[in-house]
């Protein structure tokens, strides 16, 4: 599903060079639920970029669904993006002067679906997360975890088979965060493959496996199987 | 997609209604003002008679002083004198000529408490009225034999004909002037020639006359001359008879010519007329005759004026300040937006997708800046109108093509002023912005 292969990520100015990312090599078989964790600097949101198509890696060789992303250009990993990754951020990132059916239909509309199919999708989505009532309704009219519920359907609208989540719960309490968790945990056992940057390491272990990442490579990796024991141990 | 862009262009103005304001003020600030002056050079420029502007001609033929050469050379005189336009008239080579000059009457209704008032009238010729293309409400012109009879007849402008009739069909009846009686034959229907091509000596933007009367009827009754009259020696004699056989021009003459082979024949019997007239002793200068075309004549007598074209300039400049102010009013606003433009790709909008939906923002910003420039444009001819008066009646005033260019010109220019922010917003890195958000 997602092959990256030494990838390395070095951001340059005139004075420095920075590597958020050396070497750096993971893979993702479909269905998975991989949680990444690591200190702040690590380079986990720069791997959910590339991972995510939003930025260009320096080195290194990526396959997403079998294909080599390495050097698509704008508008091929546009429509890679809308096709097949799904995104959820921390701050939800909704646009606040859409009502809720119209910030879903934001992705529908670049995939070029017509009227009824968007309406359906959407209108379907709404519903799995809870909120199909509340179509009309701003943004601003609901709560944070509503809010990211409504951005996990807009995710969701395209039928992605890849969901990338940056701190999915980072502005939520504890019990909208667990709700919140709960159904993208359910998205998985529908099939979707699920990356998630995470530094709560309880939501860690609610996944496949956990990706450790320290000084832009992989350090550590946690299975589910693992989790347990050190539950248990 | 488009009515999608056009949603999100209309939400975008909402939500920033100041700045959308400042931007749409920007425009139409620019638009107004170089759309008053593009109006004003438009209708000085305009072709007054396109449907048949090729086939009219001015005739110029170069009997003026040799001892007053100008910077480039000998100039042929913007009018002829009474021998050589009755020389032309009577050869009558063309399809259809005519000799034309303005003159003044006192007009003088029926009724006792009617009030003479004075008249703008042009003394002609029958073939004026089909030459130029004159529409009648009532009647027609008068014919070749009035005018060699020399009849008392009229042609009154419909604006008379309602001063003096009440507006109706007043041909057959009689109207008196300078003490005479004139029969109505024809009334014109609207007739408005700008610039007045016919007769740009005497103001390629007054009104056109009021009245129309035979020439030679004119001549005959030796009607006051109101138009221009220059004379580069002493008539040989005092007295009327010695002006009109004098070098004095103050006659505008037209030739109807259809094909350019008409025109090559005229211009073939013009320079034999002025050869067999230097053998008499006239037109001491070296043979310079001259056929323009109605635009060419415009041109050469420059009706669209250099204080005109340097306003257009000015103004033109003005809305490039104007363009630059809405570049960074723009470029605030877009990049004000660079969260929502981050979205946006990482949801699968391609950067060109995201440029268009910008540039039918700013097309949108353009409309309405086009829209009021439109109502400030407006303003700006009714000022100019104020402060040349009725000099300018006639060139302040804005016909469809002038609305449709001032709604492309604000398009186009928001466009325009639109590419840069637009390249720079969309040229944003996406994943800079989506965690900051």
């Amino acid at each position: 599903m997602l092959s990256m292969q030494n990838i390395s990520m070095v951001y340059r100015t005139d004075l420095v060079e920075t590597h958020a990312l050396r070497e750096f090599s993971l893979e993702v078989e479909e269905g998975d639920f991989i949680s990444v964790t690591g200190p702040s600097g690590s380079g986990k949101t720069t791997f959910l970029n590339i991972a995510g198509l939003l930025e260009q890696f320096t080195g290194g060789r990526y396959e997403l669904d079998g294909r080599d992303v390495s050097s698509l250009s704008d508008a091929e990993s546009s429509a890679v993006r809308n096709e097949k990754i799904g995104f959820v951020f921390q701050s939800f990132n909704l646009i606040p002067d859409l009502n809720l059916f119209d910030n879903v239909d934001v992705p529908l509309r670049y995939r070029g679906f017509n009227t009824a199919e968007r309406k359906r999708r959407i209108e379907r989505v709404l519903d799995t997360v809870g909120l199909a009532s509340r179509m009309k309704h701003l943004p601003s009219q609901l709560s944070g975890g509503q809010q990211q519920r409504v951005a996990i359907a807009r995710a969701l609208a395209g039928e992605p088979r890849f969901l990338l989540a940056d701190e999915p719960t980072g502005n939520l309490d504890s019990h909208m965060a667990m709700s919140v968790m709960e159904l993208i945990a359910e998205i998985n056992r529908d099939g979707t493959t699920i990356v998630m940057v995470t530094h709560d390491p309880t939501l860690a272990e609610m996944a496949d496996r956990n990706v450790h990442i320290r000084d832009g490579q992989v350090s550590d990796i946690t299975t589910d199987t693992q989790f347990a024991k050190v539950a248990t141990g | 997609m488009f009515s999608y862009y056009l949603k999100l262009g209309w939400l975008s103005i909402r939500r920033n209604p100041l700045l959308s304001i400042l931007m749409i003020s920007a425009i139409a600030v620019g638009i107004g003002a170089s759309m008053s002056t593009i109006t004003v050079n438009y209708l000085m420029s305009s072709d007054p008679i396109p449907q048949k502007s090729d086939q009219l001609f001015y005739v110029q033929l170069d009997s003026w002083d040799p001892n007053n050469q100008g910077d480039d050379g000998f100039e042929p005189p913007d009018q002829v004198t009474y021998i050589d336009a009755m020389a032309l008239m009577k050869a009558g080579k063309a399809y259809r000529q005519v000799a034309s000059n303005r003159s003044g009457l006192v007009l003088e209704p029926e009724g006792d408490d009617e009030r003479p008032f004075s008249v703008d009238a042009r003394n002609t010729w029958s073939d004026f009225f089909p030459m130029f293309d004159l529409q009648f409400l009532y009647g027609s012109g008068w014919d070749d034999a009035a005018d060699q009879n020399m009849d008392r007849v009229v042609v009154l402008s419909k604006e008379i004909n309602e001063k003096v009739f009440g507006g109706e069909n007043s041909v057959g009846r009689s109207v008196r002037m300078d003490g005479m009686d004139f029969k109505v034959v024809g009334v014109l229907d609207d007739f408005l020639a700008v610039p007045k091509f016919y007769d740009v000596t005497n103001g390629a933007f007054n009104d056109p006359e009021e009245i129309y009367i035979p020439f030679n009827l004119a001549v005959e009754y030796r009607l006051d001359r109101n138009g221009n009259t220059s004379c580069w020696k002493p008539s040989d004699g005092d007295g009327f008879e010695a002006f009109l056989n004098s070098e004095c021009i103050w006659i505008q003459f037209w030739a109807e010519l259809r094909t350019e082979q008409e025109k090559q024949e005229y211009m073939a019997f013009l320079d034999a007329y002025v050869e067999q007239q230097k053998q008499l002793g006239r037109f001491p200068r070296p043979l310079n005759n001259r056929l323009s075309d109605v635009m060419e004549w415009m041109e050469i007598q420059e009706v669209v004026e250099e204080d005109a074209q340097v306003m257009l300039g000015l103004s033109i400049l003005f809305l490039v300040v104007c363009l630059l102010n809405t570049i960074g009013l723009l470029l605030a606003k877009f990049l004000g937006k660079s969260g929502d433009i981050s979205l946006r790709r990482a949801l699968g909008a391609s950067r060109s997708s995201l440029f268009i939906q910008h540039m039918i923002e700013s097309a949108m910003i353009g409309l309405g800046g086009g829209i009021f420039g439109l109502g400030l444009a407006w303003l700006g001819l009714r000022g100019i109108e104020m402060l040349f008066g009725d000099f300018v009646e006639n060139m302040v005033s804005m016909d469809w093509v002038m609305v449709l260019t001032a709604m492309a010109l604000a398009v186009a220019s928001a466009l325009l002023a639109g590419l840069y922010p637009t390249w720079r917003a969309c040229s944003i890195a996406p994943a800079s912005q989506l965690k900051v958000q």
